[in-house]
């Protein structure tokens, strides 16, 4: 998906762990080294003020590719890289890039007051001139993620979980970045709390412009969130493009089924079942096309040839079972959208 | 309704004592849980959930302290039991799966020998058998490859990975109580909803309680069988799963449904309740609630209202009706 100007770039990226036993009991064992492929060939493209959406199954690779796309985790194939913008000031350059954590807890120094917490981008970027202005800025961006001002003199342990979450997305905010990549930024929180940032954070991307790369297992706030969508299996893209688009016609399998698991309030039900089929594992995937395993679709060309994404109107998917159906369009479930 | 609740907490208060003098964080909190049921709670962020939960396994850390009330557990007191009385029951008759996963895991250790070691802690069993039971946890709550993971540490795992790891920390003794605080937040919804039918089927075949906190409404509305909502340390409203979630009489818990994000369509902003849930030391008189809702009166400013002894019970002077629900 070539866009016209992205501020994001991945480019074929991948990310191998080594995980095999230490060095001593593989000589004594004679097991061998064991890779696992937490991200595997990823390429798509941002453009600014978007919010793009990374879903899928718990350790598929979201947050490793989170952590590929702030730095924090060098891929070891294929590049991420960003496009130059234009600020507000008429400056020139990279975007400013920052993640909020998937963890409240383990991202938040317990030995900092919170007030510091949130001012020490302030102080590193030299975003405000004194100590006053950045105090004054501090006590804005608690209240605005609805904490209060005397908060500022507190220690994190003091605070609840959803709490915390909150002083982390104010420190995100504080960084006054341009892309924003937020791994679960609202796990914690209630619904009605969760309401109000994910507004603020609507509000904020209208006035200043920002790109958000959201990874959420809420698919009603993926929902409400994404412009564009990519669906994640076991390292790899499976389906991508416009978000609404794949939520009223997922054609991919995997997505169809994760669509259809949605615990939904309106109409519970009680009996649901897992996805069913034994979940692999990204050290030892099966070949072909990884969800094969699980496909009530699959055939047998699918446990030998890796699908690529094949592009179609608004997305792409990456399906044997698709590519080779004719007609394949009239294949696809429209879910319904009942009017308000 | 006769049946001994196997949890039975009553009129519980907790406190922080600060330099300006105690914080009242719960006040007077009263529920029960009955063999084999699981209780929802759900509620603002801040609002007391997890403490509610600490106070029952006996871990509320200076400064909080418990002020006030009581709690039994099958019958038997154990908000006042020595520490070390209280430690072989947690564990054992009661496991605790926390918000943080990093309290339960120890970062230097295998996964899979933190388990074997708090089952034989609890379980007459040997080594071996352990290990075994501990494999087959770990399959149970989705590890995929669980013979190979079960040598890993928990910085190999991915946060949904880890957060399962300590739920199979928690029901490896096979507890009598399950407290279950946000057990499937970082987690996707097929795995979630085989960890919410793993509680389900703890509960229905070995007659386990289980307080579950959760913000996600649509885990409540599938897994509990009765729903507390709580606000500003209080519960505003309780009852059973669909009354409370279809039929709200509180409120909060009007606008914590509407809050709801639809996955059929995309609104331009969400519906939310205005203002924020007050801070404690700033509880204002008569209903907590009371500044942000829209049918608050003289009455509500001044007189804090209570619970009755129904089924469905909402602590609002000015409930909803059948009518306000169309
Ligand atoms: N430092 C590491 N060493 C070894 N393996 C790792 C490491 N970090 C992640 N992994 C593995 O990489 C895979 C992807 O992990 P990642 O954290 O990206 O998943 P995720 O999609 O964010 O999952 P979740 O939804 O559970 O947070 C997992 O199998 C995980 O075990
Ligand atoms: N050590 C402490 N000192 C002072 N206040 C505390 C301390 N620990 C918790 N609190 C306060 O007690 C209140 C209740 O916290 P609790 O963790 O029970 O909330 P919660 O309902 O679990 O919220 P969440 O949904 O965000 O996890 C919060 O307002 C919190 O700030
Ligand atoms: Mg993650
Ligand atoms: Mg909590």
């Amino acid at each position: 998906m070539a866009e016209a100007n992205p501020i994001l770039i991945v480019e074929n990226a991948s990310c191998r762990f080594d995980v095999s036993g230490p060095w001593l009991q593989r000589i004594a064992t004679g097991a061998p080294r064991r890779e696992l492929k937490a991200v595997n060939q990823v390429s798509f493209s941002v453009p600014r003020g978007a919010t793009f959406s990374i879903v899928g199954e718990s350790g598929c690779g979201k947050t490793t590719l989170a952590r590929m796309i702030v730095g924090l985790q060098p891929p070891t194939a294929g590049s991420v890289r960003f496009g130059e913008i234009r600020r507000a000031d008429g400056t020139v350059g990279p975007p400013r890039v920052q993640m909020i954590f998937q963890d409240p807890y383990a991202s938040l120094n317990p030995r900092w007051r919170v007030g510091d917490i949130v001012a020490e981008p302030i102080r590193e970027l030299k975003l405000r001139a004194t100590e006053a202005e950045t105090a004054a800025r501090v006590a804005e961006l608690l209240v605005t993620v609805g904490l209060s001002a005397a908060d500022a003199d507190r220690y994190p342990h003091a605070f609840s979980g959803g709490q915390r979450q909150r002083i982390s997305i104010a420190r995100a905010l504080a960084t006054e970045a341009d892309v924003l990549v937020c791994d679960e930024p609202t796990s914690a929180l209630d619904v009605s709390v969760q309401a109000q940032i994910l507004n603020l954070m609507v509000r904020l991307q209208k006035k200043l412009d920002l790109t958000y790369i959201l990874i959420s297992h809420n698919l009603s706030v993926v929902r409400h969130m994404s412009d564009q969508l990519a669906i994640m299996y076991l390292g790899r893209i499976v389906e991508i493009g416009d978000a609404d688009t794949i939520f009223n016609g997922p054609l991919h399998p995997y997505t169809r089924l994760l669509l259809d698991t949605i615990p939904d309030v309106e109409s519970p039900n009680r009996a649901r079942a897992p996805l069913s089929g034994e979940v692999p594992s990204p050290i030892n995937p099966p070949p072909g096309c990884a969800f094969h395993p699980r496909c009530p679709m699959a055939e047998a060309a699918c446990s030998r040839t890796v699908p690529e994404l094949m592009p179609r109107p608004r997305r792409s998917v990456a399906c044997l079972v698709l590519e080779n159906s004719e007609g394949a369009a009239d294949a696809q479930i429209s879910r319904s959208t009942p009017s308000a | 309704m006769t049946e001994t609740p196997l949890l039975s907490v009553r009129d519980l208060k907790l406190v922080f004592d600060g330099r300006k003098g105690p914080l009242t964080a719960l006040d007077g909190v009263s529920f029960d849980i009955r063999p084999g049921e699981i209780l929802g709670v759900v509620g603002e962020s801040g609002a007391g959930k997890s403490l509610t939960g600490t106070a029952v396994i006996g871990l509320v850390d200076p400064p909080g302290r418990i002020a006030g009330g009581s709690i039994h557990l099958a019958g038997q007191r154990i908000d006042n039991l020595p520490a070390e009385a209280m430690r072989a029951l947690r564990g054992r008759r009661i496991g605790a799966i926390f918000q943080d996963p990093l309290t339960s895991l120890h970062p230097l250790l295998k996964v899979g020998d933190q388990i074997v070691e708090t089952i034989l802690t609890h379980l007459p069993v040997s080594r071996t058998e352990a290990r075994a039971r501990a494999l087959d946890l770990l399959e149970q709550v989705g590890i995929p490859a669980a013979s190979t993971r079960i040598d890993h540490y928990p910085h190999q795992f991915s946060g949904g990975m880890r957060q399962r790891v300590v739920i199979a920390l928690a029901l490896c003794a096979e507890p009598d109580l399950i407290i279950a605080d946000e057990p499937t937040t970082a987690l996707d919804v097929s795995i979630q909803a085989q960890i919410t039918s793993l509680i389900k089927r703890l509960c229905r075949e070995k007659g386990a309680a289980t307080m579950l906190v959760t913000h996600d409404m649509g885990v409540i509305a599938e897994t509990a069988d009765r729903v507390a909502v709580m606000y500003a340390g209080r519960i505003a409203e309780i009852g059973p799963v669909a009354e409370v979630t279809r039929r709200p009489r509180h409120p909060y818990t009007a606008g914590l449904m509407a809050s709801i994000p639809s996955v059929l369509r995309r609104n331009a902003t969400l519906q939310q309740i205005d203002g924020a849930m007050p801070r404690l030391g700033a509880i204002p008189p008569g209903c907590s609630f009371n500044p942000r809702c829209a049918r608050a009166t003289e009455l509500c400013r001044t007189l804090q209202p209570t619970l009755g002894l129904q089924a469905h019970e909402a602590a609002c002077h000015h409930p909803l009706v059948e009518a306000d629900h169309g």
